[in-house]
């Protein structure tokens, strides 16, 4: 345990040294400040044409609505686009091993889940997926969908900051997302992935011959590629079935630790970049302070239950829960990639959630639930602000005064547009987790009995809900009821809180900001991150704690 | 005030609550209460149950227990309701006791032609001339046009004082319901029937025009859609423990749904507004809307006239300063003697500060003297004595002409010691004495009591004092010094006022103002928060938000103390309201799960007796923490002023912490009492 505690002390150490140079380039690569920046110089040449060829007027700054519009119906023709090709990727190119075309339900769940950012997989790439859908229906959004999230968080925060309803120009943030952001570091990432074993190549599968003389299949393709944006993203979707967990995609722990680092790096330097936006760097950590604690508290608990083990397993002898999980990682690398990838919403995984022990199988679904816990790309943050502008409402009562937020008056528009957002997360994860329960074949997916089959259906729609895409494993999500059930999940998870915060933005980019005085409430303090912690808690807690107790929580207390 | 807060809660006013209480219980009245409405869908639903138990399949408890669950609800409703009755009581009465003085009147119409003619004052219209006599109703709002009244206007501020009102100038306007107490006038009505300041009064009072506050919606919004959350909580639960094989309760889950959703402070909460209302009325202030009162307690910037609000407004005798070569004593004695039959408020004050440096004095002697009052050529006043002897105090060049005009000589620092006055922000007047110059009388501004401590008050909590005055620069920094005036505007006109509350609201800050005449009426309008005194003119009320009846302009400073009371009283239940849940949770869940899942049981941190009692203490303390609240919903949470930092600390650790503490000990208790009965 000692040793796995210094891997994840290394691995943290890491993800906050890079916290601040990272958020500082984000900072200039969202900055469209005055006149050429020198990465105007390195990327102009790549940028402009693109601008060009798009009709896209670089200067162009859009109000809320404006934003809004173009953010959706750019992912809405990318949806489209996605859809067509997993449909008809029979008569398409690069198709080595001779795939066949997806069915309908199942590609519309796969092109929503890839524009959603959530890459909920009810299928297994390597047989269901050419090359060509892996790189254009698969790879093609993992960029598309995490630049359009950070496009969104960006907008927002400029929105909050900003004098007039001018939120920026999406389809300039989408671009330089892609060009000064993923796409740089994705392809460092994937060298170095390259370089340890991750294969990356256009041909087929290979048939090899074991050991003992029987014939086997080894699958491969443009692994390193995908897997590098894959983290960077926090899109979590694997070439293979088995994800992070397969030696192709995660073959060390070099290339663990590059995952892990990889899938925390943005989401972090996001909120550190949202201090710099604001120029208040201190209410920037206070928010990440209070993320941190949460993470920290949840990473905790998952490594305490997996070392702790089970009672049955125990009295055996064994001690600590390896089951589901990768020799080459161990319980502690194991319960750190859980706790990442469900706090970033990639939904990777290196070991079978199903396998964790009650408690460890609680905090990826916590995590989920909370949903803003560093959260995907740039929609995590926008839910963190969500719970603070509902802290600064309560918190703003409390010191008698109307609730104001970085100088902006909270009021009822706001409270309505959060509420809204606010309500749809656990709308979307509880209601269709009891319908499921309601419908018999729906029923017929789950593989275990009881409150561990309850937990398989929950994970589900929260993994949708939250659009981070881990699976719990154990449940068949490849029937039409999951398929569509999850798909639409998906879509409203993603995209009605955009709007509903999009919508924040633009009411508070036009209210005149109030100076600091002594009675304003301040909300860069340690006690703002208290009470933002708190909140997040309670209004969490309350909202799934029933359908917990029903879940792992009963299971946890049924071991003798 | 003791004596109206007495009358609040008086039996027959409880009463009538308790009544209205009930009529409140139609759906139709309880749908803008949301939280409220599905407690009483949920009320419904139990009686329904208590009737015919089977009612949706197989209920496990029993009939005794629905009937329990279903009073339980009933008066949860009900101490809702009747909070919010309770706060309308008083405001109700009080409209009762306006109507009595809005009695039908009649009134000497003014016709074209010059005579009188008596008609309702029902009758008239915006524009007519009456003529009202002594001892007679004022019949309607509006400005005496001819004649000087004293008019009682005990029926609006309970002040028993009459004021003087003429025709023209800031004291022109008599609101109607007010008797004319002496002389007679000729007034022009300005205000039609319905639409007159009492009719005005009698419905702000009465709270029947109440709309819900901006900030009272949002929070509206937030506990509606938090319900929302716990309806979908619980009505998924079904078909999840229904999958494990457990039938719920239909009573136990209507019994959890109310639990959780905050029924605390969705039945307080209409009662925190119209309370807090009524505490500024019972302030002798009337607020037009409780939006007004709301944005009191977000200013930033309270804009106060130095005179009547900072000071009082006339010079008061401060010092004696004798010239070279006069002893104290003589100065003392010459202004004492300049003074003596003076009845100005600088002359009484110049007879008190000598009486205070030990010097007395006999009217009798002073009963032949030939009095010379101050007039404005001369600028001078006093006393000349049988002997003959003329003794003058004035300003400092008119004393020293006449001198001079007499052949007196002219002391050396004069002009030196009347120029360290001045400096100072005070008024020096001479005094001479035949044709000698004694010396000077230090006059000054005299800042109101207490008000030093309030403006602290209010810099501690965040709010700019900026004092406006027709004084010379000098004079209103040092009356600005000592009465702790952040910021001040010297020589100011009246758009010197408009402006600097746009110049503050450009910058984002709210601005309240006083104010009482007509030119101040633009600003009034213009400020965020206007307070007009109920002396002033039409003009400054109609532009006003709040009218304060008694007229004293510190008043604003506890309007804002209310509007900020006010919300601390709404955030602080809402946070109590909500931290309630996790103990109820806990006494619930368990319950609810006991058969099927023993291991839950664990989760009874309270080791409640049975299932059924630990759901009924649970649902018993949501019921009864509501009227055991409802002191706090009138009163307002005791509100100190403190920085925003420190008052959050202090008030998430009461209502925050405490709100998680107190269920458990109070659901712990009624369990215990149950338990003994059952």
């Amino acid at each position: 345990m000692g040793m796995g505690l210094v891997q994840v002390a290394v691995t943290l150490a890491i993800i906050m040294l890079l916290v601040k140079p990272v958020g500082t380039y984000l900072v200039a690569v969202f900055d469209y400040g005055s006149g050429r920046t020198k990465l105007d110089r390195w990327f102009g040449w790549a940028e402009k044409p693109l601008y060009r060829l798009a009709g896209i007027k670089e200067e162009e700054n859009m109000g809320w609505k404006g934003y809004l519009k173009a953010m959706l119906l750019t992912n809405f023709i990318m949806l489209v686009i996605m859809y067509a090709i997993l449909r008809l990727q029979k008569y398409l190119p690069l198709n080595p091993d001779g795939i066949g075309n997806m069915p309908p339900a199942q590609a519309f769940n796969t092109a929503v889940s890839f524009m959603t950012n959530t890459n909920w997989q009810s299928y297994s790439g390597e047989n269901a997926l050419s090359y060509f859908s892996q790189m254009a229906a698969i790879t093609f959004p993992m960029f598309t969908s995490a630049a359009t999230g950070f496009a969104v968080a960006i907008a927002f925060i400029r929105g909050i900051s900003g004098k007039s309803d001018a939120l920026g120009n999406f389809y300039v943030d989408l671009v330089r997302a892609v060009t000064r952001v993923f796409l740089p570091l994705s392809f460092a990432a994937a060298l170095f992935l390259v370089f340890q074993g991750v294969p990356q190549t256009i041909y087929g599968a290979i048939t090899a011959t074991t050991l003992e003389g029987g014939r086997q299949t080894i699958t491969r393709g443009l692994v390193a590629s995908l897997e590098s944006i894959k983290h960077l993203g926090t899109n979590g979707g694997g070439w293979f079935g088995t994800n992070a967990a397969h030696p192709f995609e995660n073959p060390t722990p070099l290339t663990n630790l590059v995952h892990i680092v990889s899938m925390m790096l943005l989401p972090t330097a996001l909120v550190y970049a949202f201090g710099l936006m604001i120029r208040n760097k201190r209410q920037g950590w206070a928010v990440f302070g209070a993320m941190s604690f949460i993470f920290v508290a949840m990473l905790a608990l998952v490594m305490a239950s997996e070392y702790r083990g089970v009672p049955a397993l125990d009295a055996a002898g064994i001690h600590g829960n390896m089951e589901g999980k990768e020799v080459r990682f161990g319980i502690a690398e194991s319960s750190l990639f859980t706790a990442v990838t469900t706090a970033a919403t990639t939904g990777s995984v290196n070991n079978m959630h199903e396998s964790l022990t009650p408690l460890g199988g609680l905090v990826p679904l916590a995590e989920m639930m909370l949903n803003n816990v560093f959260g995907g790309k740039g929609v995590g943050l926008l839910n963190g602000l969500l719970y603070a502008i509902l802290a600064v409402f309560i918190c703003g009562l409390l010191v008698g005064r109307t609730p104001e937020f970085l100088g902006k008056k909270i009021e009822g528009k706001e409270i309505k547009l959060a509420s809204i957002a606010l309500l749809v997360h656990p709308f979307i994860i509880l209601a269709p987790t009891a319908l499921a329960l309601l419908t018999p074949q729906a029923v017929a997916s789950i593989s275990n009995a009881g409150m561990h089959g309850l937990s398989e259906v929950l994970y589900a729609f929260t993994s949708g809900a939250a659009n981070n895409g881990s699976a719990f494993g154990g449940l068949n999500a490849n029937t039409d009821f999951y398929n569509v059930g999850i798909g639409l999940v998906m879509l409203v998870g993603r995209y009605v809180s955009i709007i509903a915060m999009l919508g924040i933005a633009g009411s508070l980019a036009v209210k005149k900001t109030v100076p600091q005085g002594m009675g304003t409430l301040r909300t860069d303090t340690g006690l703002f991150t208290g009470i933002l912690i708190m909140i997040i808690i309670v209004i969490g807690a309350l909202t799934f704690l029933p359908a917990l107790a029903l879940g792992p929580i009963a299971e946890h207390l049924a071991m003798p | 005030m003791e004596e109206s807060r007495k009358k609040t809660w008086s039996k027959q006013m409880v009463g009538r609550a308790m009544l209205d209480a009930l009529i409140k219980l139609n759906p139709i009245v309880m749908a803008k209460n949301p939280v409220m409405l599905i407690v009483e869908a949920g009320t419904v639903i139990a009686l329904l149950l208590a009737i015919d138990p089977g009612l949706f399949g197989t209920g496990e408890a029993g009939r005794g227990y629905n009937i329990a669950v279903f009073f339980v609800l009933f008066f949860t409703v009900w101490f809702g309701n009747f909070a919010e009755a309770l706060a309308e009581g008083r405001g109700k009465a009080q409209a009762d006791t306006l109507r009595r003085t809005k009695s039908e009147t009649m009134a000497a119409l003014i016709q074209k032609d010059g005579s009188l003619k008596q008609v309702p004052s029902t009758a008239l219209r915006k524009g007519d001339f009456v003529r009202v006599e002594a001892g007679e109703i004022i019949p309607s709002d509006g400005e005496i046009v001819e004649g000087l009244a004293s008019i009682d206007e005990s029926a609006i501020n309970g002040e028993s004082a009459p004021v003087i009102k003429e025709a023209g100038g800031d004291f022109s306007s008599v609101t109607g319901g007010t008797r004319v107490a002496s002389d007679w006038i000729v007034i022009r009505i300005m205000a039609d029937p319905g639409e007159s300041f009492l009719d005005r009064m009698i419905a702000l009072v009465e709270g029947a025009k109440r709309q819900k506050t901006p900030n009272e919606l949002a929070l509206t919004t937030l506990l509606a859609v938090l319900s929302l959350i716990f309806l979908i909580v619980i009505v998924t639960m079904v078909p999840m423990a229904d999958y494990l094989g457990i039938q719920l309760d239909p009573a136990t889950l209507i019994a959890l749904l109310v639990c959780l959703i905050p029924t605390t402070i969705g039945g307080l909460l209409s009662a925190i507004g119209i309370a807090g209302m009524d505490r500024v009325t019972q302030f002798n202030v009337l607020a037009m809307s409780g939006k007004a009162v709301e944005a009191a307690g977000d200013i930033d910037t309270l804009i106060l006239d130095k005179t009547g609000t900072i000071t009082y407004g006339n010079r008061m005798a401060s010092e004696f300063i004798p010239v070279q070569g006069v002893s104290a004593g003589e100065i003392t004695h010459a202004s004492l003697q300049a003074s003596v039959r003076d009845e100005t408020p600088e002359g009484r004050s110049i007879a008190e500060l000598a009486q205070k440096l030990g010097e007395s004095w006999d009217d009798r002697d002073y009963a032949d003297a030939e009095v010379m009052d101050f007039t404005a050529e001369t600028r001078m006043s006093g006393i000349t004595l049988p002997g003959g002897l003329a003794i003058r105090k004035g300003a400092v060049d008119s004393v020293r002409r006449a001198v001079a005009e007499a052949g007196g000589l002219i002391p050396d620092d004069l002009e030196e010691k009347a120029a360290v006055i001045a400096k100072s922000g005070g008024t020096p007047l001479a005094v001479s004495s035949g044709s000698r110059i004694l010396g000077l009388i230090h006059l000054k501004d005299t800042v109101k009591p207490g008000l030093k401590e309030r403006f602290a008050e209010l810099r501690s909590m965040g709010i700019r004092t900026v004092m406006c005055t027709g004084d010379n620069p000098l004079t209103a920094a040092t009356i600005a010094l000592e009465a702790g005036i952040d910021d001040y505007i010297a020589e100011a006109k009246p758009e010197d006022k408009i402006a600097a509350i746009r110049r503050e609201q450009q910058q984002g800050r709210l601005v309240a103002m006083t104010g009482d005449g007509t030119n101040d009426a633009p600003a009034l309008a213009q400020a965020d928060v206007g307070l007009a005194m109920n002396s002033g003119t039409m003009a400054a009320k109609e532009a006003a938000n709040m009218i304060d009846l008694d007229s004293d302009p510190t008043k604003l400073l506890s309007v804002v103390s209310i509007g900020k009371q006010l919300l601390i009283t709404r955030g602080a239940l809402t946070t109590f309201s909500i931290s309630n849940d996790l103990a109820k949770y806990f006494a619930i869940l368990p319950a609810m799960f006991i058969t099927v899942l023993p291991q839950l049981s664990s989760l009874n941190l309270m080791g409640l007796g049975s299932p059924s009692s630990a759901i009924l203490s649970a649902l018993i303390f949501n019921a009864v923490i509501i009227p055991l609240l409802i002191p706090v919903a009138m009163k307002g949470v005791k509100y100190r002023a403190l920085s925003a930092d420190r008052m959050l600390a202090r008030n998430i650790l009461i209502y925050g912490v405490g709100g998680v503490i107190v269920p458990f000990i109070g659901i712990k208790l009624i369990d215990m009492l149950l338990s003994s009965f059952i």
